[in-house]
């Protein structure tokens, strides 16, 4: 039985893949493009006059932010466009009809999604070394905040499609609220130079403990505790999947 | 032990249209089993259930004794299930659909691979292996289908309307098909608007109407209530008013020149003919109403002919 689930598992974790990476020039080279754009405005351009930010040049601060910020939204769409799509033409009826435990369906959307987010992670790092020196304080953290995060924003991505109805319900969410909590979460600029009310306003974004804890990983500095931000982002995992297997197990959305 | 036993099966959708109104159906094993019905009776609805892609309001389904609630992980491993609908990727490869079926049910690779191979092979699917699926023709489709549903080997196999827009001579080819399966122990389960094809496959019956069973039975002996045959016949001359004959009452005029005349299976054409003729009605040509099918409907429903079974 462990076997067959296995199976099963690897089946749809390896769909996913091949369904991403069949599209590569939709899913993975615009992120890269636009990621090579900021590097290219705010590191260089903008950069050198900002001069520097928490102690290091502008481009090296940013530099982390924007590799996670790859991750979740890539993350995110991968899950989203694909369980809508098999929601849409119907082929998530493959996976329903067969022997297939919800929780199965569920970690193998979420592999597919994260291993999409530490890829376009991955090349996005590469794409920074043109603009900046490599270096990296703890790989350790970097690895662990990249796959925990990936697997966050996997998880609220399949929450998006299970509720959608049309291939706008699967933009508003990223635009509305991705988009600007990912902008507002410290990638460009540390929390320290908001006024204090804002800087308390802007606790209240998790996306502000990922890039942090991230740039932590890269660099060694960061404006939040790390623990707070690694318990943080594993109160949402655990909230998001136990919603998943939920809405699963429910059939919301993709059982009458 | 029945391959399907079904009871007291309800099913009522969100907008509140009661599809299902307490279905009890049990399909031996070994069976060829038709489930006939005119659009909308809730086949489809019925076997979406089984397969566990419609949640059910109420009710019990059994898969070779294993609750489709309790032990749906056996129960689904005994099931394979063509539906009416195409719905797999179309952007996938043929070869990469089936495969991945076989996956889901825990087959490992090299075996589906080989299994992949055979069933391809066996529907005239093999060619096309990788083209992506939205490149096959609508009969391909549904061949793909039927390869994709018994990858794992199932031991019941339920086929929705397997022969929509194929046409005659795949049509055969499939029935073939399905005849070896049968032959060789699945016990198949299929609906279809066509009797000829029913007729010549299926050895019970279970007629749907309205969320109901309102016949099961074997294919003899519901063939037996289908007891007159309907012909619309061409006439040379303009028709003044319907004629009347003695030993036929049930006489419809389409036209000027056409009408449309019940015949029961104890009377013969030949005393047709020989009533008009002495009336001096000449018959130009004949045909047979379509879909017998239909007209058992009607029969058994006795309502007014609202479903267009085609
Ligand atoms: N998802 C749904 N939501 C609401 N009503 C539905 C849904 N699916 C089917 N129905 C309704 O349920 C009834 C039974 O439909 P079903 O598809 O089971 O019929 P069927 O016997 O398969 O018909 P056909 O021969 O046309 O395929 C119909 O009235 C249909 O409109
Ligand atoms: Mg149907």
């Amino acid at each position: 039985m462990i076997r067959q689930f296995w199976i099963a598992y690897l089946t749809i974790t390896r769909k996913e893949i091949m369904r991403f990476t069949r599209i590569w020039v939709q899913t993975i080279i615009p992120p890269v493009v636009m990621v090579a754009l900021y590097f290219v405005i705010f590191g260089n351009l903008i950069g050198q006059r900002i001069g520097e930010m928490d102690g290091m040049t502008y481009v090296d601060f940013i530099m982390p932010g924007l590799v996670m910020m790859s991750i979740i939204t890539n993350s995110y769409t991968n899950v989203v466009s694909s369980f809508y799509g098999a929601k849409y033409s119907r082929h998530i009826e493959e996976m329903q009809i067969a022997p297939v435990p919800d929780l199965v369906i569920l970690l193998g959307f979420v592999s597919g999604g994260m291993v999409r987010g530490i890829s376009v992670g991955i090349a996005v790092t590469l794409v920074s070394l043109l603009f900046t020196d490599f270096s990296i304080y703890n790989p350790f953290v970097v690895l662990l905040v990249a796959l925990l995060t990936s697997c966050l924003f996997a998880l609220a991505g399949l929450i998006n499609a299970i509720f959608a109805n049309s291939f706008d319900d699967i933009t508003i969410i990223p635009t509305f609220v991705l988009t600007p909590l990912t902008y507002l979460g410290g990638i460009f600029y540390s929390i320290k130079l908001l006024p204090e009310f804002w800087q308390q306003v802007s606790l209240g974004n998790p996306i502000l403990y990922m890039v942090n804890s991230f740039r932590y990983g890269f660099r060694g500095i960061s404006d939040i505790d790390l623990s707070t931000a690694i318990a943080v982002i594993l109160f949402f995992i655990v909230v998001l999947f136990a919603t998943c297997l939920t809405l699963l197990a429910r059939g919301t959305g993709i059982r009458q | 032990m029945f391959a399907l036993e079904i009871e007291n099966l309800h099913k009522t959708y969100a907008s509140g249209l009661e599809a299902l109104k307490g279905i009890d159906l049990h399909v031996e094993q070994g069976d060829f089993f038709a489930l006939l019905g005119p659009n909308g009776a809730g086949k489809s609805t019925c076997i979406g259930i089984i397969s566990g892609l419609v949640n059910k309001t109420r009710g019990s389904v059994s898969i070779f004794g294993h609750s489709i609630d309790r032990e749906f992980i056996v129960a689904k491993s005994l099931l394979g299930s063509v539906p009416q609908e195409f719905n797999f990727n179309t952007f996938e490869p043929v070869e990469e659909i089936v495969i991945n079926q076989a996956g889901f049910y825990g087959v490992p690779a090299r075996i589906a691979r080989q299994e992949t191979e055979h069933y391809l092979k066996q529907l005239g699917l093999w060619q096309h292996r990788r083209s992506q699926a939205r490149r096959l023709s609508g009969g391909m489709k549904r061949r793909l289908m039927i390869a994709r549903a018994l990858i794992h080997k199932p031991r019941l196999l339920i086929l929705d309307e397997p022969t929509a827009g194929v046409d005659i001579e795949l049509r055969r080819t499939m029935w073939d098909f399905l005849d070896q399966i049968n032959g060789q122990g699945t016990t198949i389960i299929l609906t279809t608007h066509y009797l000829e094809e029913a007729e010549r496959m299926c050895r019970n019956v279970a007629i749907i109407d309205d969320g109901e069973i309102i016949q099961n039975t074997s294919m003899k002996l519901l063939l037996k209530q289908l007891n007159s045959e309907t012909f619309v016949l061409y006439l040379r001359d303009d028709l003044a008013q319907v004629p009347r004959l003695q030993r036929l009452d049930n006489i419809v005029q389409l036209d000027h020149h056409s009408i449309e005349v019940e015949v029961p299976d104890s009377c013969s054409i030949n005393d047709l003919i020989h009533e008009l003729d002495a009336q001096g009605i000449v018959v130009e040509r004949l045909r047979n109403k379509v879909n017998r099918l239909e007209e058992l409907f009607v029969k058994l429903t006795s309502k007014p002919d609202n479903s267009s079974a085609a």
